[in-house]
């Protein structure tokens, strides 16, 4: 069996599973936010359970709107509060809150061999940890706080395989950018992705959350990494529970393997309006811009921090561009500030904010008006994701990003060092 | 038996088309359907009449996880939608909730904005009386014919939870 068919196989009644079979799988933890929360609230009201099945396997995350922007997501994230206070559910308020899925795995929530489902399509983010975790709907998270289980169709899995060292500014980021624009945006469509090679095992957690992150990008129901003393390091003082290290079977069937020599891979660029319409950042032109976002649940953890301050540095926002820094948590907002990186980035001219997905999905703390231009570190960059309709979202790495706002346009960051 | 008109897009028709994030800040389905589409086409709102049919390539709904995107859909009035392929977030969250999805590439490719079909859920049935042609959607699992007739995953969850009873 395959990394996904182990630990979908351990959270069924049967010994072994296989793709395209319907299953019910037990989930480890289920996870809402201030969007899907209050549809699944509904939902689940409807079934007529007093209680959830279990309220320490529920977490809900007011993260998307929050700080709340305006009175009708004031409402929303209300109702969410007390429900998650009256059913005991773990809860996150504004001061410890995080951008979900950077927050889960830093709280030692998810751990290697949990199934997680979220009402939010980015939960495929905790594979990196070895976990087999996928976005569903909020009716679905409605029914899982009802008996526990989901119904699954057990995917096929892609093996993609990563051989070669990783050059100079090229992050995790654009090794997913560089897939999805090889694959597409349904290049995995219902299928698992299984992430391995040597430049794998050299990434740091950070990076493999990134790929993990962008797995829905090419349609994928999960994105996952085997675990390795990386992750063990990671888990270990935050793992309040014990947990399972799965591996894949020697001769496990695979739908497709694709290889990629990472040495030849510059740092990406997605234009506009799809994730798959990806060029390396030497081909993509003069593209003069108006804003830079450096966050979301993609790229806003310590190490993308780290590489924005390390070209920020002494260094100048141009003039013309608003240039927005989110990290993902307060946790990763502390060790910003412990570190310094704060002084760099308003002394370089950025606006730092409190952790929210805010600006990602054209919530607040950054909406585009009409014709403006965005290098973003977020995840999609479809048609009015940032904002108005005619504006646009360019996908790239913090290092892409923070280079960009430097210059004022799509740069590479050797344009700025060289 | 149901007849109406189609309303057809391309490939790739994303969840931020469908219901754009700045309305989901509230969440009932009938202020949804006022934005429904409003970022692929800001007429479909004015176009739509109820048992309308969307018909679209590849991969339709693609993106987030937003139930609200097949809930605006629903609220619009529109019967069913009939795609070559769905994304598969959107697939769950339209079965879920009682939208009603048919796979049928051949319908997709004979059908344009405007015509009229008629539809046979049970039997997956897809007749184009504008064109006098005739298709066959993928029939579902039996599984998931089972949820579709509990209603969706609430009447199936109830039904499941009253046999635990027993």
């Amino acid at each position: 069996m395959t990394l996904t068919e182990k630990i979908l196989a351990a959270h069924t009644d049967k010994e072994t599973v296989s793709p395209g079979e319907f299953v019910n799988v037990r989930v480890d933890l289920v996870l809402a936010n201030d969007v899907t929360a209050p549809i699944a609230i509904r939902e689940f009201q409807k079934i007529g359970l007093k209680r959830v099945f279990d309220p320490k396997k529920i977490v809900m995350v007011p993260d998307h709107f929050t700080p709340c922007k305006d009175i009708a997501s004031a409402e929303q994230v209300k109702l969410m509060r007390e429900f998650a206070r009256e059913q005991g559910i773990i809860y996150f308020e504004v001061g410890r809150v995080g951008i979900e899925h950077v927050l889960l795995p830093e709280q030692g929530l998810v751990l290697p061999g949990d199934v997680v489902i979220g009402a939010d399509s980015h939960t495929c983010t905790y594979g990196a940890l070895g976990a087999f975790a996928t976005g569903v709907g909020s009716t679905d998270v409605a029914a899982a706080m009802a008996t526990g289980d989901i119904w699954m169709k057990v995917p096929p899995a892609i093996k993609l395989v990563y051989h070669g060292s990783l050059g100079e500014w090229v992050m995790g980021k654009d090794l997913i950018l560089h897939t999805i624009g090889d694959i597409g945006v349904d290049g995995a469509l219902y299928s698992a992705m299984e992430f391995c090679g040597e430049a794998i095992d050299a990434l740091s957690i950070e990076g493999r959350f990134t790929m993990a992150n962008m797995a829905i990008e090419a349609g994928a129901k999960a994105g996952i990494f085997r675990v390795d003393n990386r992750t063990q390091l990671y888990i270990k003082p935050r793992a309040k529970r014990p947990y399972r290290v799965y591996e894949p079977d020697n001769g496990a069937g695979y739908a497709k393997v694709i290889e990629y020599d990472v040495a030849t891979i510059e740092p990406q660029v997605s234009l506009p309006h799809s994730p798959a319409n990806v060029k390396p950042v030497s081909q993509v032109g003069n593209i003069e811009i108006d804003q830079v976002v450096i966050g979301s649940c993609t790229n806003g953890r310590i190490e993308d921090l780290q590489v924005a301050a390390q070209l920020l540095k002494g260094r100048k926002i141009h003039d013309r561009v608003r240039c927005i820094i989110i990290p993902g948590s307060q946790e990763v907002y502390l060790d910003a500030l412990t570190r310094g990186l704060f002084e760099v980035f308003v002394k370089a001219g950025a606006a730092v904010s409190v952790p929210t997905c805010g600006p990602c999905l054209g919530g607040h703390m950054g909406v585009l008006a009409a014709g403006e231009r965005c290098v973003s570190t977020t995840n999609r960059n479809f048609v009015g994701r940032m904002g108005h309709p005619e504006s646009e979202v360019y996908l790239a790495s913090p290092a892409v990003a923070a280079a960009s706002a430097i210059l004022g346009k799509v740069a590479h960051p050797d344009e700025v060092t060289g | 038996m149901h007849r109406g008109k189609v309303h057809k897009y391309g490939a790739d028709v994303n969840t931020d088309v469908i219901i754009p994030a700045r309305y989901l800040n509230v969440s009932q389905p009938e202020e949804l359907a006022r934005h429904c589409m409003e970022d692929l086409d800001k007429d479909f709102v004015k176009k739509v009449e109820p048992g309308d049919i969307i018909v679209a390539t590849t991969n339709f709904g693609c993106g987030s996880s937003r139930e609200h995107a097949p809930l605006a859909i629903k609220a619009a009035g529109v019967f069913c939608v009939i795609a070559e392929t769905f994304a598969r977030i959107f697939f769950r969250n339209a079965i879920n909730i009682g939208l009603p999805l048919l796979e049928c590439a051949e319908a997709v490719a004979n059908t344009e904005s405007g015509d009229e079909l008629e539809i046979d859920l049970a039997g997956g049935k897809i007749k184009n009386l504008t064109r006098n042609l005739e298709f066959t959607a993928q029939p579902y699992p039996p599984f998931m014919s089972e949820l579709i007739a509990s209603g969706g995953l609430i009447g199936y969850t109830r039904k499941r939870l009253e046999s635990r009873r027993v």
